[in-house]
């Protein structure tokens, strides 16, 4: 395996259960993800893409297969370990922002900080970092309520990027978004992957937010039907 | 921001289903802190009760009196060690609403069979000499504000004055304490004999005889032996020991343990159905932000912590301040009642026992939604919306 490669998929299957039929999602999906890549994956719906993309981010597990990730396999990992190694190296973005109502935004991107062992003030420091790079200061002291929603994305990336973990998995960021704040988002995880070297993968449906990733890679039917690269 | 800070945003939230949760912990405590207080109260006359002292009551009842000639034939038999004999006199000063434990006695033997009773030998000396003279308890003086060499005229509701009136003169010879703090000494006991010579009814009676046996296990023995001397007499008696006799006297009104139990336990499975359906309702409002959590790399257990964490905090805010009103609202009635409830104190036991219930309702009512959170799986949490 290259150094390069971040994540590596050896024949991932994942199959589901339901009653007595056995639903399969994909089957030897093999698929590798080099350091400092932005891949967008595309599909339609039920193609499997946000379960693929759970099962990057260790909250799904595989049916059959092997996930590496940093030369590391991390599908057999126990849960608590999965959720250890997620606070490390993932940062997770949501289409709905998720963020905490009853937190204002430096809060919520201090959350992630809560599982490490910096101080107080340093992650005072690094809240302020992380919301002065998606150009949110100003509001740290704002609810969710109290913002748009291209605003609560912003403070989602913040989270996401608050404990500066190698890879940002992203699942339809800019889907509940309008065109030109989708375009402001789009330019922000561009900006993210280009300066600051952050691997991003992300689930879209919108063909011109794939246009932003360097390379797409399209889901249907259980397999990668083709692959392209950005223009 | 440390997990307690999530803890208390969670909580806050909603701020009026907080309070109500909380308003009916509280109600719950303020019962359980007032009533147990209460039955503390109640039950402390059993406690303080010597080991070897024994009444003999009228077998009827003992409101039934007993003939004066039992005092010298009890005294007289083998294993009693001292006897007296009372007379309830049903005292009131001033105001039938002010009532006094007021007791005829016989001076002598009063306090040889109560040594518990503290007093000064002058006092003391004064007080066998005085046959208007009453011995009154320390706390009741001091409600009062009465002294020795005071005259204090107490009134009967059952008693006739030969006078006409209702109504006797007492001068104050000695004010007793107890050997502990404990001690009852919201009461007045004055002379048989002055009784006797006043009172226009039920002369040579006694209400009930008090004796002290040679050793408390002789106790059952003595017990039998007065009841058998008077068996088939026109007042046949029945001898129980002091505690015995406090614990029935207590209980004219109702077995208070039953009831107390009762009642808190009513208040508390009403508590813990609605707190425990708060906490799950909460709990599964807040599904799709527990699985984020998960995801940013919270752990199982520590949300676990957290959701018991919250239904603890709950459970003693409401408790705690349901227990601090439950003790205002004693104290706020202990001048009132002292003359019957002396020792109305809420007691280190029983907010201990508090503390215990409340972190129980705190567990009970967290742990299905904690479990819940526990075993909660992010996939699904999330595509349930």
């Amino acid at each position: 395996m290259s150094e390069d490669v971040l994540f590596q998929l050896n024949g991932v299957s994942k199959h589901f259960v339901r009653g007595k039929e056995e639903i399969s999602i994909f089957d030897n999906l093999d698929m590798s993800i080099e350091r400092g890549d932005f891949l967008a994956i595309m599909g339609p719906s039920g193609s499997g893409k946000t379960t693929l993309l759970n099962m990057l981010g260790g909250v799904d597990q595989p049916s059959g297969g092997e996930i590496h990730f940093d030369g590391s396999r991390v599908d057999n990992l126990r849960e608590s370990e999965l959720t250890r190694w997620r606070a490390h190296n993932i940062g997770f973005i949501f289409q709905f922002y998720n963020l905490m109502p009853m937190l204002n935004a430096a809060r919520n991107v201090e959350l992630p900080l809560l599982l490490t062992k910096l101080s107080r003030a340093q992650r005072r420091v690094s809240v302020e970092t992380a919301l002065a790079l998606v150009g949110l200061n100003d509001r740290a002291r704002h609810m969710p309520n109290q913002l748009s929603g291209g605003q609560q994305q912003r403070v989602a990336i913040a989270r996401a990027i608050v404990s500066d973990p190698n890879l940002i998995l992203c699942d339809e960021p800019t889907g509940d978004l309008d065109r030109k704040t989708a375009d402001e988002i789009l330019e922000m995880l561009q900006l993210l992957n280009r300066e600051h070297g952050k691997t991003i993968v992300m689930v879209t449906h919108d063909p011109e937010a794939a246009r932003y990733a360097k390379r797409t890679v399209h889901l249907d039917k259980g397999r990668f039907e083709q692959r392209e690269v950005a223009a | 921001m440390t997990d307690f800070y999530l803890i208390v945003k969670n909580m806050t939230r909603k701020p009026l289903r907080l309070f109500l949760t909380c308003f009916a912990i509280f109600i719950a405590f303020l019962i359980f802190g007032a009533v147990t207080t209460l039955k503390g109260a109640l039950d402390s006359g059993i406690d303080l009760a010597a080991d070897d002292r024994l009444v003999v009551v009228n077998r009827i009842n003992f409101t039934n009196p007993l003939p004066i000639s039992y005092y010298r034939k009890v005294a007289a038999m083998e294993g009693v060690r001292n006897v007296t004999h009372m007379n309830w006199f049903g005292g009131y000063y001033q105001d039938p609403t002010q009532q006094l434990v007021t007791m005829a006695v016989e001076p002598e033997s009063y306090l040889r069979v109560y040594d518990e009773v503290v007093i000064e030998p002058e006092q003391r000396s004064a007080w066998l000499q005085d046959r208007q003279g009453a011995l009154i308890g320390e706390k009741l003086a001091k409600i009062h504000g009465w002294k020795i060499g005071d005259r204090i005229p107490i009134s009967s509701s059952i008693f006739s004055h030969r006078d006409g009136g209702h109504t006797w003169d007492f001068v104050v010879s000695g004010i007793f304490t107890g050997e502990n703090e404990q001690y009852d000494t919201g009461y007045l006991v004055f002379h048989y004999k002055y009784f006797m010579e006043t009172q226009t009814f039920g002369g040579d009676t006694i209400g009930w005889l008090t004796l002290t046996t040679e050793d408390p296990s002789l106790n059952e023995a003595v017990a039998k032996r007065i009841d058998e001397s008077f068996a088939n007499s026109q007042y046949e008696t029945d001898t129980s020991t002091e505690k015995a006799f406090n614990k029935a006297f207590i209980e004219q009104i109702g077995n208070i343990g039953l009831i107390i139990f009762g009642v808190v336990f009513m208040a508390f499975f009403t508590i813990l159905v609605v707190v425990g359906n708060t906490m799950a309702l909460a709990i599964r409002e807040r599904t799709g932000e527990i699985a984020v959590l998960k995801t940013l790399g919270f752990s199982s257990a520590r949300i676990f912590r957290m959701v018991l964490s919250e239904s603890l905090l709950v459970a003693l805010i409401g408790g705690l301040a349901g227990l601090a009103a439950a003790w205002f609202l004693i104290e706020g009635a202990k001048a009132a009642m002292a003359r019957f409830l002396p020792n109305l104190v809420m007691g280190g036991d029983t907010v201990l026992q508090a503390i215990g219930f409340m972190l129980l309702l705190g567990l009970i009512t967290g742990l299905l939604p904690a479990i819940n959170a526990l075993r909660l799986n992010i996939v699904t949490a999330f595509n349930r919306g």
